[in-house]
């Protein structure tokens, strides 16, 4: 189980500080698909670096499976079972796609297995496996290529930042049938950063993040209507229930 | 015949295991230590000077030559005259390279003059690779020279590589791509690191018709080591050619890139790009995720950068 405890990450800025994160608590179930939205600039992507070890919140603390993990190392986390797919994944110079994959197994990988995970984002193993992770891949090349990676580390808990963006629709159904495998086979927690109503569809609880806090929580009946209707009004409810 | 720090230098310099197989010439503290001539490959000691006349017959395919020198003498400096005569429509592999063990207190030095002479739709692969080792203080000091000569579609790939211990070097390579359509491709890979200092020069002429230079160096500087690179390309012919310098910078090192490209012919097309920097920070971040040490993320990204 991931609990998030009253935690904030507040950076210098010219004027003072920024709160980036405020006071956000939550707690994820063991095996659970949870999707967290919210509009851009919200914290959604901070909130996953802290819980990762990218970033380190200056309050409050994250426990992963009863253990205070806040001081921990984004190594350390990573061996005790978090791992995370970025929203703008980097590139490798000289790095080959079956290179960073056997990284994420922490093993030298069989080809067939390596081909598994490329096709569960949607890319023809044959045609990518010895390519250079490098400015030669299209953008929505290396998203699914670190897709694959996440996927490889077979961690307890997968986090996904908006793993939609820069990807057809082709792959992106593979992909969405790939997460929803996961979850139906049991094989690990998923936390999904996305704005993508097909792959909010799917959760079985929906966060709502919004300058910095959590804003709403709940089912996908509950939260997804609340949506829709600040799309539709073109105003956000979710300020004006917090009056801001 | 070899002892076993000369055999495990040419296992890191020449990937050779003994006296490895094909056409072979071991060069050993200034002496001849051993050669072997195959029925296309005869390799010849010049008589004028020190070094080496290399023949590849005409239309020899599949063959290779190693020509590793070795040093392990402290304080022993040695310079070398090399000439390659490639066949018309040879299709061969050279693999040179020199290791250097110093322990001694004095300075160990080779300077290798390698010049090819690459006949009419040949295609060499050149391979080279530097390295020093040893405990000594005296430096470690490599100032190769390659020099080639491109007939007719003649295509040449040179991949030149530094790996450790070098302290010293000068580097200069000069490619005259004369004879139409021919074509060279130059990788260079270096690692300094200490106080070590690096300097490649490379000038290359596309002199025939519709000929092509591609120049991909890639370079890391350590500690407070020092590099300076000055690639030219000219090209006085319809030709195309691309320099790519990328160096990543670590420590208080020092990197220098400074590529030239003059076009004296109006459809002459080249390009250049150099980039330095160090390592990205998100790189090492995405390899921790995947559980690797920010040392072992850092040491995973420079192999596959000098690869
Ligand atoms: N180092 C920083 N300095 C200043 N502001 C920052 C810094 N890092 C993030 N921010 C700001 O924090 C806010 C939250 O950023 P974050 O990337 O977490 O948003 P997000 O919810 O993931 O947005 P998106 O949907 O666009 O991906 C943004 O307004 C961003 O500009
Ligand atoms: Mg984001």
């Amino acid at each position: 189980m991931l609990e998030i405890k009253h935690l904030s990450y507040r950076v210098d800025g010219e004027d003072g500080g920024v709160d980036i994160l405020r006071d956000v608590s939550l707690t994820v179930e063991d095996k659970k698909f949870v999707v967290v939205t919210g509009p851009n600039g919200g914290g959604k992507t901070s909130l996953a670096r802290a819980v990762m070890g990218i970033y380190q919140p200056t309050g409050g603390s994250i426990f992963w499976n009863g253990e205070d993990i806040t001081r921990l190392s984004v190594t350390e986390r990573a061996q005790r079972g978090i791992s995370y797919g970025f929203q703008q994944p980097p590139r490798f110079k000289g790095m080959k796609v079956r290179d960073l994959l056997n990284v994420a197994a922490g093993k030298e990988m069989s080809h067939d297995s390596a081909c598994d995970y490329l096709t569960k984002v949607g890319l023809c193993a044959r045609d990518y496996i010895d390519r250079d992770v490098d400015a030669s891949l299209s953008g929505g090349e290396v998203k699914r290529i670190e897709i694959a990676t996440v996927l490889a580390r077979r961690s307890e808990l997968m986090i996904f930042d908006e793993p939609e963006a820069g990807i057809d629709l082709w792959s992106f159904a593979r992909l969405t049938d790939t997460f929803q495998e996961i979850h139906d086979k049991k094989e690990a927690t998923i936390l999904i950063i996305s704005h993508q109503e097909r792959i909010i569809r799917l959760a079985d609880e929906i966060i709502l993040i919004a300058n910095g806090a959590v804003a709403a929580r709940g089912s996908v009946e509950e939260i997804y209507p609340k949506i829709i209707a600040d799309t539709v009004t073109g105003c956000s409810r979710l300020e004006v229930d917090r009056k801001c | 015949m070899l002892n076993e720090i000369q055999k495990n230098i040419l296992a890191i310099v020449a990937d050779m295991k003994g006296t490895g197989e094909g056409a072979v010439n071991i060069r050993s503290d200034g002496q001849k230590a051993f050669r072997r001539n195959t029925e296309h490959i005869v390799i010849e000691s010049k008589t004028d000077k020190d070094g080496i006349d290399i023949r590849i017959a005409p239309g020899t395919k599949d063959e290779s030559v190693h020509i590793p020198v070795v040093l392990t003498k402290g304080g022993f400096k040695d310079m070398v005259y090399n000439d390659f005569f490639v066949g018309e429509g040879a299709d061969v592999t050279i693999v040179a390279g020199c290791g250097i063990h110093n322990c001694s207190d004095c300075d160990s030095q080779h300077d290798g003059i390698h010049t090819f002479y690459v006949g009419k739709n040949a295609k060499v692969k050149y391979i080279e690779k530097h390295y020093g080792e040893g405990e000594g203080e005296g430096k470690r000091i490599l100032n190769p020279q390659t020099v080639l000569y491109l007939e007719e579609g003649a295509s040449v790939t040179l991949e030149t590589s530094q790996i450790r211990g070098v302290d010293d070097t000068k580097r200069y390579t000069k490619v005259e791509c004369r004879g139409a359509g021919s074509e060279v491709i130059i990788r260079e890979n270096l690692l300094t690191h200490g106080d070590q200092k690096a300097v490649s020069e490379m000038d290359v002429f596309l002199s025939g018709f519709d000929t092509k230079a591609q120049v991909i160096s890639r370079s890391v500087a350590q500690d407070a080591s020092a590099q300076i690179f000055y690639p030219r390309v000219s090209g006085d012919n319809k030709c195309f050619g691309h320099v790519q310098c990328d160096a990543i910078i670590m420590g208080s090192a020092k990197v220098r890139a400074i590529p030239e490209i003059s076009c004296n012919h109006v459809d002459a097309s080249l390009i250049h790009e150099a980039a330095i920097g160090r390592i990205a920070g998100e790189q090492i971040m995405k390899l921790m995720t995947l559980g690797l040490t920010a040392e072992q993320a850092e040491q995973k990204i420079l192999e596959g950068f000098l690869r």
